[in-house]
């Protein structure tokens, strides 16, 4: 048995009256590549969601159940969100720069933790940019708006704003769904060499990006996690019905 | 069909007149202040009038200085903007980011009524409250002066400020929110660092139409200000707008005299300021919609 970096146990998530998830139970493995799929509206991104309580902010919602990063249940009462939300960073489906400078956009997380200054800031704004394999094309332009960069561009900008605060996981909710396929294939490139520093949890509907990329394999339907295992199995060889159809390709 | 149709082009010709007429009437407006005071900036000098520091219109020979004026309004509108920038746009900030829904909207319709209230209303409370509590507090000769003004037009541009700016932060994206969120930022420095940045453009210009108000304003002004022809020292002086004295003179002035028309270049130059602030604020709402 690996280690759990997170573990989630008898999750219930409602909206309103709406019951999103249902009885969800699952461990991620540390430095592993997990992915959920399923169709659209199974509670995938809702899942990632309560990775970092950003869901929080939504009004009416109710959660019942314990997820416990390293051990210790993010829903506790005093339990410190801003802590938690630096520790488990979170790239959206559209990339989201913030309509600041290039370096400002990287820095911002480092500012507001007020974790470096000066030189340092300078050094890993630079490292941060290198690791997205941004630092090439733009170590000249860092003083530019980040709203003038390119679609991948700046999802790259936003996965190196997230590192510079050096997480230990990092939520992927469908980043390549506004990418076209070459730029998908290297956001991918870039997640498979994060895997060595970073827990990586990815929410797609793209079952072939699944496929390549992920080391474990979770699918969803109608807010129940209906399997979970290593990824090779779950697309050759699921247990249930309902996988093998969803990954055949029979509805979805 | 063929009275229909003639019903038709007559309407659209009627709403066409409408529509030129509002245009034909702020020509002819801004035609007949130019020819007004065209021939006082002649006869008087358009430089020793902006320049001059003395306003005698009456005594002999009369003095037509405005620069007494210019500053009273300047005073009174710079007193207003401190008072009125910093709590309008936490209002803003408030209203759009943090009371939740029901709070939300019993306070902008609080906004909007403030905004309902007659000016010579906003003049007479602040003329019965604020200026004898000056007076105390301060310990001061008169309780009309530039500050009471400041005050009291502070309040009258607090609507157009907070629904200005409060559209222009509620249109900040929610993901520039949730990045930042996401991130670990508390929601002040969300708001602080991502969303007043954002909204800036359009708090810009919602400072400017607040303000652009409280320079064309008169009533309030003329009742609470003191109206002493005089460059003040400070703020807890009596002083005398722009506005203020065109209302005040008009209607002891003699038809095409030399003051008549001096009132009506104070009117230009008036105009000219309004415009000038109307230009800014447009340029940034262009800038946020973009």
């Amino acid at each position: 048995m690996p280690l759990k970096k997170i573990d989630v146990e008898n999750l219930n998530l409602y909206y309103s009256s709406f019951h999103a998830l249902k009885s969800v139970s699952l461990s991620v493995a540390p430095n592993r590549i997990t992915s959920i799929i399923g169709p659209s509206g199974c509670g995938k991104s809702t899942l990632l969601r309560t990775f970092n309580r950003i869901n929080d902010t939504i009004e009416g919602i109710k959660i019942t159940g314990e997820v416990r990063i390293d051990g210790s249940n993010i829903y506790d009462d005093g339990y410190d969100v801003d802590a938690l939300r630096r520790k488990v960073g979170m790239v959206f489906q559209r990339p989201n720069p913030f309509p600041l400078s290039i370096y400002e956009n990287v820095a911002f997380g480092l500012k507001i933790h007020a974790m470096a200054s000066g030189a340092v800031l300078d050094a890993i704004v630079e490292e941060s940019l290198k690791d997205v394999l941004l630092w090439d094309d733009l170590k000249d332009k860092l003083r530019r708006s980040a709203l003038e960069l390119s679609l991948e561009e700046r999802q790259r900008l936003c996965i190196a704003r997230l590192i510079a605060v050096k997480p230990d996981i990092i939520l992927l909710d469908e980043p390549c769904s506004a990418l076209d396929p070459i730029a998908t294939l290297r956001i991918e490139e870039l997640m498979v060499e994060l895997k060595k520093k970073y827990t990586i949890l990815i929410v797609t509907h793209n079952m072939q990006q699944a496929a390549r990329i992920s080391d474990d394999t979770g699918f969803m339907l109608l807010g129940e996690l209906i399997e979970f295992g290593i990824t090779s199995k779950i697309f050759t060889n699921p247990a249930m019905k309902q996988t093998e159809d969803y990954v055949t390709g029979r509805f979805g | 069909m063929k009275s229909k149709k003639i019903l038709d082009t007559v309407i659209e010709k009627i709403i066409f007149c409408c529509g030129i007429l509002a245009i034909v009437f702020v020509v002819l407006i801004f035609g007949f202040l130019l020819k007004e005071s065209f021939s006082f900036f002649k006869d008087y000098g358009i430089i020793n009038f902006v320049t001059g520091k003395l306003w005698y219109p009456t005594s002999a020979p009369p003095r037509f200085g405005i620069l007494s004026l210019m500053a009273g309004s300047f005073f009174v509108t710079l007193g207003a903007a401190a008072v009125a920038i910093p709590l309008g746009v936490m209002a803003a900030l408030y209203i759009a980011e943090v009371a939740p829904v029901s709070i939300r909207d019993f306070l902008k319709s609080g906004v909007e009524l403030l905004a309902a209230i007659p000016s010579v209303v906003i003049g007479f409370i602040g003329m019965v409250t604020l200026v004898p509590l000056v007076r105390t507090v301060f310990d001061l000769p008169t309780g009309l002066t530039a500050f009471a003004g400041s005050i009291m037009l502070g309040f009258m541009a607090l609507p157009t400020i907070v629904s200005i700016s409060e559209d222009a932060i509620r249109a900040v994206p929610w993901n520039y929110k949730e990045g930042a969120l996401a991130l670990g930022a508390t929601r002040w420095q969300t708001m602080y660092r991502i969303v007043l940045p954002a909204a800036l453009p359009g708090i810009i210009a919602a400072v400017m139409l607040g303000l652009g108000r409280v320079i064309g304003e008169t009533m309030a002004v003329m009742m609470i200000t003191g109206n002493a022809a005089q460059i003040p020292a400070g703020i807890f002086e009596p002083v005398r707008t722009m506005t203020a004295t065109i209302a005040a003179e008009m209607g002891e002035t003699v038809k095409g005299s030399m003051h008549y028309r001096s009132l009506f270049s104070i009117g230009v130059i008036l105009f000219m300021i309004t415009f000038c602030i109307n230009f800014i604020a447009d340029l940034f709402l262009h800038r946020m919609k973009r």
